[in-house]
């Protein structure tokens, strides 16, 4: 099994142009990416994927374990960079991809040419004069949630997962339900995404980096995004007008403008 | 007297139908700020620009302490806020709805009230999203069920678990946990049960009968199950007691006809088909006898030539009959021969679709694949297993013995 495979890695846009690889966040899979690729696509070659777990990954490839720490995903990110010889690669990351991409960075700083942080947070948890904006007992309830549905997950969910290639109609289904995932993986996916802490990860990042936030999210305030832009040397802090935490979608041209200019400014 | 009875009839049927006219009086507006269902229309960004008077009561606030200037995700807990945010909200945004949501709304009095939530985004003329409607049904009924339903399941799930602990407990008990050393000889076995959930209905043996004799067997029980178990673990104990008192194979196979057919007389009769061995060492070899009820025939391997059955025609089922009849075969193996003995979960796996495997291509396997003990020999079967993956459908156990080279 490749990395390709695994992760439904897909390639578009321009093959000359330079590689933007986008990795998505917890709760969907790279249809997040719908309204912002097609704009890069223009310009660059632009690589997605699912994490596994996620979207179309290959679940048999998932396991407790190896996704039980933020570097199992970002071990992932590279395999799909090795598996794909891509160099010179901008790395954009929303969510926990922003973290999982620093780590990514951090642990092979040759692969990237550059780094976007969208709507990054280091540390989901408060603690002590810093304000991830959550607490333990705000996780446990996020952990509920995941599990209250859970019932209505596994009647839509269950056949596509089991497998049953004489009912093609259950790919459509499949991207009907494109935010779904298995509740137990789910259920590891938050625990590892809210209760990471990569505060001391940050200064590590030595590619050219630029984090963009929204003037509004309750996931990732602002606060959260100026922290994670003084703590990376030179980055850059981009405040959208948007609200949520996925301005890919509530924002795309916005979204897919400050990555165009980022990508094209030349490095200084 | 027409008119004042034409009045009077009128006034008549209003009386008679009071549900009619108030159902016509009921205005849009009065269904809307009534209904028995939550109604909230937010902005894009979730800003709350329109909620009902039943959402307001259930909330226990105020009009105007949301209208403008509260967002539809701070009603929720902080858990569900999350689930929005990474759920909810670009699900919305891609495909303009979702339905049967799970959440918890946060009253003024500081309780959670349950309900189901189904949004959908409204958009202009043009295809603009413009705001987003809600309907929120009170589910604390519903939630209660749920809440039930999921623990029956997690129960069920433990007692599920527990059942396979329990099989595999058993089936451990009735399989050696180790086949002892025979001086001289290589042995091997494997067993693969067709069910994680019930004990198998095959069973081996090797053990140690003089100090230079040793008996060994191979069988299937008709069924599986506890029941199945009950039968097994009977015919495991009566073979080793029965062996011990007279070694040939021929006796004990007759001890264990009638014990079967005495316990099991009933309407429910329980049979099995077995090969029932007796090794004797002998320095350079073995010599071995064997004896079949109506078990599939043993496979000879000879060091250099080709895989041969070990054919005993006639013999009988084990139990199904007062007076079986059972034959005997003598074998002898030199050093580099292997006797291989395996139930019909091998033999009838099926290989495409309904095709089922068989002896002869067994036999033809073991030709190409010429494995040269009895190590090698499970190991290669054991392989052919794997490559058969879900078509092996029942319980498959194998007992292998070679003469060292």
């Amino acid at each position: 099994m490749t990395a390709s495979s695994r992760n439904n890695v897909r390639v578009i846009g321009k093959e000359s142009g330079p590689t933007v690889l986008l990795a998505h966040g917890f709760g969907c899979d790279q249809n997040l990416w719908r309204l912002v690729a097609p704009v890069l696509a223009q310009r660059f070659r632009v690589v997605l994927f699912d994490h596994v777990g996620a979207g179309r990954s290959d679940l048999s490839a998932w396991s407790a374990e190896r996704y039980a720490t933020l570097d199992g995903y970002a071990t992932d990110i590279l395999d799909i960079c090795a598996d794909l010889e891509l160099r010179d690669v901008v790395l954009v990351g929303h969510s926990v991809s922003a973290m999982i991409s620093v780590l990514a960075v951090n642990r092979d700083p040759a692969r990237f040419a550059k780094l976007v942080l969208l709507t990054p947070s280091p540390c989901y948890l408060d603690d002590g004069d810093y304000r991830g904006g959550f607490s333990r007992a705000d996780i446990d309830e996020l952990l509920e949630s995941l599990d209250s549905n859970y019932l209505g997950w596994s009647a839509t969910m269950a056949p596509v997962i089991m497998g049953n290639p004489d009912r093609p109609e259950l790919g459509a289904e499949l991207t009907e339900s494109f935010c779904r995932t298995d509740p137990a993986i789910a259920r590891v996916f938050a625990q590892t995404t809210f209760l990471s802490d990569n505060r001391a990860d940050l200064p590590g990042v030595g590619v050219p980096t630029l984090v963009i936030q929204c003037r509004q999210d309750a996931i990732a305030p602002p606060e959260v995004g100026q922290y994670v832009h003084e703590r990376i040397a030179g980055s850059t802090l981009v405040t959208l007008d948007a609200t949520g935490h996925c301005p890919q979608l509530s924002a795309p041209e916005a979204t897919a403008g400050a990555i165009t200019t980022f990508v094209e400014a030349s490095p200084r | 007297m027409c008119e004042a009875d034409g009045a009077a009839s009128d006034a008549g049927a209003a009386d008679a139908n009071p549900a009619f006219s108030a159902l016509l009086e009921d205005s849009a507006e009065d269904l809307y700020e009534n209904a028995p269902c939550g109604y909230l229309s937010t902005l894009m960004d979730g800003t709350i620009a329109k909620i009902n008077t039943t959402l307001l009561t259930w909330l226990g606030q105020e009009r105007d302490e949301l209208v403008g200037r509260r967002r539809f995700t701070d009603l929720l807990t902080v858990g569900g806020r999350i689930y929005h945010e990474t759920h909810i909200a670009p699900t919305l945004r891609m495909h303009g709805e979702i339905g049967g949501l799970a959440l918890e709304l946060r009253t003024a009095g500081g309780n959670r009230l349950p309900v189901l939530v189904t949004s959908a985004v409204k958009t202009g003329p043009d295809g603009t999203a413009q705001l987003i409607r809600t309907t929120i049904f009170d589910a604390r009924d519903r939630r209660a069920y749920e809440q039930e339903l999921l623990r029956a399941r997690q129960d069920a799930d433990r007692e599920r678990d527990r059942a396979k602990k329990l099989a595999a407990t058993l089936q451990r008990s009735l399989l050696p946990p180790v086949l002892p050393a025979v001086p001289g000889m290589d042995v091997a076995s494997y067993y693969h049960p067709a069910s994680t959930d019930e004990v198998g209905g095959d069973f081996y043996d090797l053990f140690p009968l003089t100090d230079d004799t040793w008996g060994f067997f191979l069988g299937d029980v008709s069924g599986k199950g506890a029941e199945a178990a009950a039968v097994t673990s009977l015919t495991r104990y009566t073979l080793r007691a029965a062996a011990a008192s007279d070694p040939d194979p021929v006796a004990v196979l007759r001890i264990l006809n009638n014990v079967l057919n005495h316990e099991y007389r009933g309407a429910d009769p329980r049979f099995c088909t077995v090969v029932y061995g007796l090794l004797v060492p002998d320095g350079t070899g073995c010599a071995i006898t064997l004896a079949s009820g109506g078990h599939p025939p043993a496979v000879l391997l000879p060091a250099g030539g080709d895989p041969e059955f070990c054919a005993t025609p006639g013999g009988q089922l084990v139990g199904a009959l007062p007076h079986a009849r059972f034959v005997t075969v003598h074998v002898r193996l030199n050093a580099g021969d292997t006797l291989l003995l395996y139930s019909d979960g091998l033999t009838e796996a099926r290989t495409h679709g309904r095709v089922r495997y068989s002896e002869d291509q067994l036999l033809d396997f073991l030709r190409t694949t010429a494995p040269r003990s009895a190590t090698e020999t499970v190991d290669a079967v054991t392989g052919l297993l794997t490559r058969f993956g879900d078509g092996v459908d029942d319980d498959t156990a194998l007992l292998a013995l070679s003469a060292e080279q």
